[in-house]
């Protein structure tokens, strides 16, 4: 059984020096978890002010700009995918069934040296 | 060197600015990967241009010679900042070896087309929000200045800033592409930049009753825009929306009486309006159609070319203008479309047609708080005799409509009613 853990919080709630911090923590504790066999990927996110999200709506395709806003539907599954550019990965997302139901929030990952290979 | 040849330089070295830094600047955007460097390159390239010109004289391709001068100084910057930041090593070298395996010259000339696509493009992605693409096109295609784009906007200098700092942010971070998109992307993508242009053409022109010169200097910059387009991509709803934007801009002159006052089409003095314009949007109305497919932008450019075409207005085909309608509102339904529509059957068949269209929209709970809707009914109703109906949606209108020329006009036409 895999488990995809979901890191909530106030964006803006570390300054520079802690989020470094968190980094190298996080990256260790990453480290533990790959030697006891239960690593399968970590990434911090880009903010939101980063996010496109998209919706597929009688087969065309809306992409705006902004993280998905919407309390009445909840985070439901991710895809963690290797594309060229931001418009790869709309192509992708577009692609995602929930996506002609739901959103799909497109947001860039962090990539922070250090991390276990796979 | 004398100050007379300093002083011509420096005029060739102006418009060569004006006619070339937005083409430079695409280039270097490609060539740089990132949009402030490029500006940062731009600006470096001129002022060597002013020094190194008014000694050497003018280049046979000042263009060419503007990329290549500020990309070099871009990597020129890039080596000695990379002293204080590593990570600038590998890219400095990086954009060195491109620079020297490509003949400046010749192949850069060939792509700078490209490149302004590239731009307009990225400037008008949908992962922008509305307010950044239109705020990235103006100053980055258009070349307006922060200041002059605020103040068409009726906002401050810092907002636009700020827009721009993270338009610029999200296109490096999330990676939004630098390239012309598929064809199979291509008609979406058309739709994001087309829809920023007419909403630049918009403010500029509903600011051109009354308000600032400024603003409705917008309409110029939407045209020229349209222009540029069309050269580098003529897709068939391009020719439309310029030929649309060319003929409503055609009646600019005549919209407010010398004393600001709103004039209707049907009252305008049709001599006045620009034949140039209305001559170019003809042309390309008929363009765009015999292309085949017609797109919302072509129709509704079709529709105001009736309009220009009739030298009175009860000579306007209004048989015609409903079928264009009709069409239209295949292509994209809407409430306001079949306003529209409902205006032009009152105008062929008469007010009480109209009028009868006009009430079946509103039962259906469309339009309730859009201005336009009260005061067509209300002059239906005004044509009818009908004083007391009139009065309300009159009244309705004024109470929903915020521009001063408007205002004006609704309460000339309530104290009419007698």
């Amino acid at each position: 059984m895999q488990y995809m853990l979901l890191i909530y919080g106030d964006e803006h709630a570390l300054n520079e020096t802690e989020r470094q911090e968190c980094y190298e923590e996080s990256t260790q504790l990453a480290h533990r978890l790959k030697s006891a066999g239960q690593y399968v990927a970590a990434n911090p996110l880009h903010p939101t002010t980063m996010a496109t999200s998209v919706q597929v709506r009688g087969g065309k395709r809306l992409v705006t700009d902004g993280p998905f806003a919407e309390t009445r539907e909840q985070l439901g599954g991710y895809f963690l995918v290797e594309a060229k550019n931001l418009d790869e990965a709309l192509d992708i997302a577009a692609r995602i069934p929930m996506a002609r139901k739901g959103t799909v929030e497109v947001r860039p990952v962090i990539e922070i040296p250090g991390l276990p290979a796979e | 060197m004398s100050d007379g040849t300093i002083k011509q330089v420096s005029e060739v070295v102006d418009e060569i600015y004006r006619s070339e830094s937005r083409q430079v600047l695409a280039t270097l955007i490609r060539l740089l990967g990132d949009f402030d460097t490029a500006e940062e390159a731009l600006h470096e390239a001129f002022a060597v241009a002013v020094d190194q010109w008014s000694r050497d004289g003018v280049p046979a391709n000042p263009r060419a010679w503007l990329v290549s001068t500020g990309r070099f100084k871009a990597i020129d910057g890039m080596r000695r900042r990379a002293r204080f930041d590593a990570s600038l090593v590998e890219l400095a070298k990086q954009l060195e070896s491109q620079f020297s395996t490509s003949h400046v010259e010749e192949r850069e000339d060939e792509i700078v087309e490209d490149d302004r696509l590239r731009l307009i493009f990225t400037c008008c992605h949908p992962a922008l929000s509305s307010e950044a693409q239109i705020a990235m096109t103006l100053r980055e295609i258009c070349g307006l200045t922060t200041e002059e784009i605020a103040c068409a906007f009726l906002t401050k200098p810092s907002t636009v800033a700020q827009r721009i700092v993270r338009a610029k942010a999200k296109i490096r971070e999330a990676r939004i592409p630098y390239e012309v998109p598929s064809e199979k992307e291509l008609p979406d993508r058309l739709d994001a930049v087309l829809r920023v242009m007419y909403l630049v053409f918009n403010e500029g022109y509903s600011a051109s009753l009354g308000e600032s010169l400024t603003r409705h200097d917008l309409s110029s910059e939407a045209i020229r825009l349209g222009r540029l387009l069309i050269e580098l991509l003529p897709e068939p709803e391009a020719l439309g929306l310029l030929a649309l934007m060319l003929l409503h801009d055609s009646r600019r002159k005549t919209r407010t009486s010398p004393s600001g006052e709103l004039v209707l089409l049907e009252d305008q003095d049709r001599s006045l309006w620009n034949r140039e314009q209305i001559t170019e949007g003809l042309s390309l109305v008929q363009q765009a159609i015999s292309r085949g497919v017609v797109g919302s932008y072509t129709l509704q450019a079709a529709i105001a070319a009736i309009h220009a075409q009739a030298s009175r207005s009860v000579e306007t085909d209004w048989t015609q203008i409903i079928g264009l309608y009709d069409l239209l509102m295949q292509v994209e339904p809407s409430p306001v479309i079949e306003l529209n529509r409902a205006v032009a059957v009152a105008m062929r068949d008469g007010p009480l047609v109209g009028l009868s269209l006009i009430d079946a929209i509103l039962a259906r709970g469309d339009l309730q708080n859009y201005h336009l809707v009260h005061a067509a009914r209300a002059d239906l109703c005004r044509r009818l005799e009908r004083t007391a109906e009139a009065r309300v949606s009159y009244e309705r209108a004024l109470s929903l409509t915020k521009q001063d020329p408007e205002r004006r006009f609704l309460h000339r036409r309530l104290t009419e009613l007698r």
